[in-house]
């Protein structure tokens, strides 16, 4: 299966700040009751996004000058907790394209990077640069250069490193391992044989 | 040089190499259920494919149902959708299914053990993160997300980078009054909520050899809240027992080369670790959380964290977060702490050992008044066990409801779930904001029988003291 080669991520960004942000704060469980990912997009961050009332809380997607940010920052250890892909999904639907932040939690950085999402670390002051900038012009376009692990910003850039085998699936365009793993089949069918409990 | 059982594991099942530099992993055991799975097969379907290896796919149904409620079609239109998908795809698929009709449904991390298909030696997937229970029976088990589950419903397999390993040895002699979840609480304590990143966790030492497999699987469960998708303990004779006569387990002869095959997957004694952590089970005390993550825990004797005393300004600024979140006073004992409802159940401490533990203690005390109290059995099968022994009228006795199997107040996905800002004594795994259903309540997560004493008390409360227990 051919995709599309993702070499680098350009737009407009917003900081959603905060450490250990888990995949109930990003998608809270209750909006898992579907039985597709489509219109995940409005529930992302819900419950500390918006009040009981529907009303708007303070928090940084609720503000009119990031609105159309397709880059989101954040602090360590994102995407804790659940393995669902709701999350990552629901991230995407908003419109983001791409993440940065200090360093991910393993299975939301997986379902990530197959989606195409590519999520880069950067140390917590380079992030804080980045944030600063946005802050003080929204419309600052900031580039995620997967091939050089740069991303730059008005003038200035930060290095950010990520897991070689993501980066090198999302900029060959094989990020998503599915037409790879169907491919393996006979291979697969060899492993298969020699495990006991599975032939039998 | 000797290697670990994540080493052998992922050995046997390497089909190749990917050209990204990961694993093509053979899994041997799928596991789904209602939430996760309906997009795979959805994608699936778009891509026209099939299950490959349909007769190692099995299905249950557990986030989603109610739990006083056994009758079909339920109150809530979109659960009874999903019920509804499951139920479709297994047919369409030719998948096994343990529907509530059967009398073996669950939660997925119970009934794969119960039915002897988790086995040392094996690989298993399923959509959810608390999979790392399965590694109590030194299998490798992984919590994937849905693309990953449509990757092994079409191939069997999926794409891995390999772990680290950290082997965590707990020896010595817990205290009576401490459980295997205080040991689990205790040690993402020590080691963060993300200091497993990158990492399998291999439990190990005397705690760990003594433990029955219930007890394994509760700490094994808990891995993820340390960050480490996989946990496992070595496969050994209280393996073995355990799933002797199974109805999946292997009889006959085929049991014998089983055991042998099964042995050979341990950690070889010189097996070489990327990091060894050794931990004293007399430090060990009943530890509970008192913040919005796992690692936020204390032993039940200490006081609530004070953001002045922090070490480092992240820490303060995580438990300024917490205390506004769970509106507790800094620097205060957490023991007193008002409750509203306690639950007792979970993929964590959902099993027979847990109510059998709650009952020897809870039998002729009462639930405060104003707290409400559930317990949910893990599945249909500890459901049914408990009643024959009566644990049920012990538990109801005492002014605990009894509910049937699910995941029920974990995490609310069912209509068991907190309101406005109540606080749960909850024998669960995760004190995420928001997570029991209310997006203003708070957790705070314990032993089956800690829960017990807070609900006997109707506030946090040393379980060792209310219900004088001098001996495990």
């Amino acid at each position: 299966m051919a995709l599309q080669k993702i070499l680098s991520v350009s737009g407009r960004a917003v900081c959603v700040p905060g450490n250990d942000i888990d995949t109930d704060r990003i998608i809270p469980a209750r909006f898992m009751k579907c039985v597709s990912f489509d219109g995940l997009g409005e529930f992302l961050f819900y419950d500390v996004r918006k009040n009981l009332d529907g009303t708007n809380q303070q928090h940084p997607l609720n503000e009119e000058r990031f609105n159309g940010a397709t880059v989101l920052l954040s602090g360590a250890n994102f995407g804790c907790g659940s393995s669902r892909e709701h999350a990552p999904q629901a991230i995407a639907k908003y419109g983001f394209k791409a993440i940065i932040a200090e360093n991910f939690a393993e299975i939301f950085f997986g379902n990530c990077t197959t989606l195409g999402i590519p999520c880069v670390s950067a140390s917590r002051e380079d992030i804080a640069k980045v944030a600063a900038a946005v802050a003080a012009n929204p419309q600052l376009e900031v580039t995620i250069d997967l091939q050089a692990l740069e991303v730059s910003f008005g003038g200035q850039s930060i290095k950010v490193t990520q897991r070689e085998s993501a980066r090198d699936g999302l900029v060959n365009g094989r990020w998503d391992a599915i037409g790879e793993l169907i491919e393996g089949k006979t291979a697969v069918a060899a492993t298969a044989a020699k495990l006991p409990y599975v032939a039998a | 040089m000797g290697k670990s059982l994540f080493e052998k594991v992922w050995e046997a099942h390497s089909v190749r190499k990917l050209a990204n530099g990961q694993t093509q992993l053979f899994i041997g055991t799928h596991l789904i259920h209602e939430v996760t799975s309906p997009q795979a097969f959805g994608m699936l379907r778009d891509l026209g494919l099939q299950v490959a290896f349909p007769h190692r796919t099995f299905a249950t149904v557990d986030h989603i149902v109610p739990t006083d409620q056994v009758s079909e079609p339920y109150e809530d239109p979109l659960a009874q959708a999903m019920m509804d998908e499951l139920r479709k795809n297994c047919e369409q698929f030719g998948l096994t299914f343990f529907d509530r009709q059967s009398g073996k449904q669950g939660i997925v991390h119970i009934v794969g053990p119960e039915q002897g298909i988790t086995q040392p030696g094996t690989t298993i997937a399923c959509g959810d993160s608390h999979t790392s229970t399965h590694g109590a029976f030194g299998a490798i088990a992984f919590g994937i997300g849905t693309s990953q589950v449509r990757d092994v419903l079409a191939t069997q397999t999926m794409a891995l980078g390999p772990l680290k390993v950290r082997r965590i040895e707990v020896n010595g002699r817990l205290q009576p009054g401490v459980y295997a979840k205080d040991v689990i609480l205790h040690i993402i304590r020590v080691l963060g909520v993300n200091g497993g990143t990158g990492y399998a966790y291999e439990y190990a030492g005397e705690v760990f050899d003594r433990f029955s497999m219930e007890e394994r699987m509760t700490v094994c469960n808990m891995s993820i809240e340390g960050g480490a998708r996989v946990g496992y303990v070595n496969p050994d004779e209280t393996t073995f027992a355990y799933l002797k006569g199974r109805p999946y387990s292997p009889t006959g002869t085929a049991w014998d080369e089983a055991l042998e095959r099964w042995k050979s997957f341990a950690s070889d004694a010189e097996a070489v670790y990327d990091d060894v952590v050794k931990i004293d089970a007399a430090e060990i005390a009943p530890t509970i959380t008192w913040g919005i993550n796992p690692a936020q825990g204390i032993s039940i004797n200490e006081t609530i964290p004070d953001p002045s005393s922090a070490q480092s300004e992240d820490e303060r600024a995580g438990i300024d977060e917490a205390l506004a979140y769970m509106k507790l006073p800094a620097g205060a004992p957490i023991k007193g702490t008002k409750i509203d409802v306690a639950f007792l159940g979970s993929c964590t401490n959902g099993r027979l050992s847990d109510f059998q533990e709650v009952a020897k203690f809870i039998k002729g005390h009462k639930v405060a008044a104003g707290v409400k109290a559930i317990a949910v059995p893990g599945s249909q099968i500890v459901a049914l066990q408990c009643e024959k022994l009566g644990l049920d009228k012990v538990l109801t006795e005492a002014g605990f409801e009894w509910r049937s199997a699910g995941c029920s107040m974990c995490l609310a996905m069912n209509p068991d779930k907190l309101v406005g800002d109540e606080v749960c004594a909850s024998s669960s795994n995760r004190n995420f904001k928001g997570r029991q259903g209310s997006t203003t309540g708070r957790t705070i997560l314990m032993s089956p029988v800690m829960v017990a004493a807070a609900a006997v008390r109707g506030h946090v409360a040393d379980a060792r003291e209310v219900f004088n227990v001098s001996s495990n």
